[in-house]
């Protein structure tokens, strides 16, 4: 919880406070320049530039430093930008492929029926892919028509709704019952990844 | 010009030791004593901090932090050792006599802002809005109007959320009246805006408290003991007293 502030002298610094390093650099900007005593010094650094520039490096310590803290690193997962590294799933399914190939090459195929089937699925269909919102939804708007003349007149409740419908949808629906097909139809989202490699492959493949 | 300029970092007693500390761009740090003050300052290359350069190398990010850090470094070493009035960053004097000009005619009020956090330290508290917790109070699902009860509810979420932020925001003010009264002096700064402070979160209260070395630990205290489910607190230092050592009277 407590981070910043002052170093312990270089010459005895307990592990736990490497603080030098670790401080926020936005913490420490913010005093440096913002704070602390105003003089003229014979260097006259215009202070309406400084305190602008606050502004703009806050902007800019925000952008860089923070964005993997608030979990913005979209670049780490895009395998255009980001060589393989972070391909995670790519890497699992290619593994377990090859551990069946391995297997059945083996001739023993019964076991994989057991094992290493479910686990490629649980690669595949991923729970929380967005699903096409089901046919099921044909009950909701009639209650939903019912509900604006009793109870809500605002029009600008209508787009949210809209929006929600899988969630009414659970109030009729009796949850977790999963069927064979989802897999099949969750699929669909890891293929533009796939592809996205390719264009990479290609073009080292070019400069060979 | 001159063969080196004077960059200063801070003003203490005379009678401070000086820490082995290196400077900006790499410098060796030295005092330059008048009276009963010192300031603390390092020489440094006239082409990298005349006005010209300064306010090129200040737009440079990379620059910027290496300095601000250094800058930083040195004041927090000499503030282990007593108490000390940071200067802002670049502060930069021609020789060492305009640096001693300088502490004599501001003799009194840098002896005043010494001896107002002589044995104190500042905290740094942010307190950020939490998200609310849903659920708990939505009215009943009643199934045979499934429409009724979804905009009952989205209607309870929205008042929800804005009473959670008024809620969130008396509370940071009662957190703040309570670390104040542990507290020598505090400080309110503006909210950091979410986009700047990387936090999703409201940010509620950002404060700085001077505290005694009893206050500190009442502060901890506070911070530590407060289990409200609508607040969270971030704490940081102890810092040098920037927010406290300054020359303007109280």
């Amino acid at each position: 919880m407590t981070s910043g502030g002052l170093p312990m002298s270089s010459r005895a610094r307990p592990p736990e406070r490497r603080q030098e390093t670790s401080t926020n650099l936005a913490d420490i900007l913010e005093r440096v320049l913002d704070k602390g005593i105003v003089i003229a010094g014979d260097i006259r650094v215009n202070l309406l530039d400084i305190e602008l520039l606050t502004i703009k490096i806050r902007l800019l310590v925000a952008s860089v430093d923070k964005a993997k803290e608030m979990g913005i690193d979209w670049w780490e997962h895009d395998p255009t930008l980001s060589s393989g590294k972070s391909s995670g799933g790519l890497i699992e399914e290619n593994r377990l492929l090859k551990e069946r190939i391995a297997a059945l090459e083996a001739g023993s195929a019964p076991e994989l029926d057991g094992g290493a089937a479910p686990a490629g699925r649980s690669v595949v269909a991923p729970k929380d892919v967005v699903e096409p919102a089901p046919e099921v939804v044909e009950p909701a708007p009639e209650e939903l028509v019912d509900a604006e003349d009793d109870e809500e007149p605002a029009d600008t409740e209508d787009d949210e709704v809209d929006a929600d419908d899988e969630e009414l949808v659970d109030d009729d629906e009796e949850p977790g019952d999963p069927e064979p097909e989802e897999a099949v139809e969750a699929a669909p989202p890891r293929r533009p990844q796939r592809r996205a490699r390719r264009p990479v492959e290609r073009r080292r493949r070019d400069d060979g | 010009m001159a063969d080196s300029l004077v960059y200063v970092y801070a003003v203490t007693d005379a009678t401070q030791e000086l820490p082995a500390v290196t400077g900006v761009d790499d410098t060796s740090v030295r005092q330059v004593v008048s009276g009963g003050l010192a300031a603390v300052v390092s020489s440094v290359d006239p082409t990298r901090f005349s006005e010209e350069a300064l306010r090129r190398s200040l737009e440079d990010l990379q620059w910027l932090e290496s300095t601000a850090r250094a800058h930083h470094g040195v004041v927090a070493a000499v503030a282990q050792s007593g108490p000390v009035a940071p200067v802002r960053l670049a502060t930069v004097y021609l020789d060492d006599d305009n640096v001693r000009a300088l502490l004599d005619d501001n003799g009194p009020a840098f002896a005043a802002a010494l001896d107002r956090i002589r044995g104190r330290t500042e905290w740094g508290v942010k307190i950020f809005a939490a998200p609310t917790p849903g659920g708990a109070e939505s009215p009943a699902v009643d199934d045979t109007r499934p429409g009724t009860s979804y905009l009952l509810r989205r209607r309870a979420e929205r008042d929800r959320a804005a009473r959670g932020l008024q809620d969130a925001v008396a509370a940071a003010e009662a957190a703040h009246g309570d670390l104040a009264a542990v507290a020598v002096a505090s400080r309110r700064y503006a909210p950091q805006d979410p986009r700047l402070s990387g936090h999703r979160e409201e940010m509620v209260l950002n404060a700085a408290y001077l505290v005694d070395e009893a206050g500190a630990a009442a502060l901890h205290r506070l911070i530590e003991d407060r289990d409200e489910p609508t607040l969270r607190l971030e704490l940081t230092g102890p810092w040098a007293p920037y927010s406290f050592a300054t020359l303007e009277e109280q």
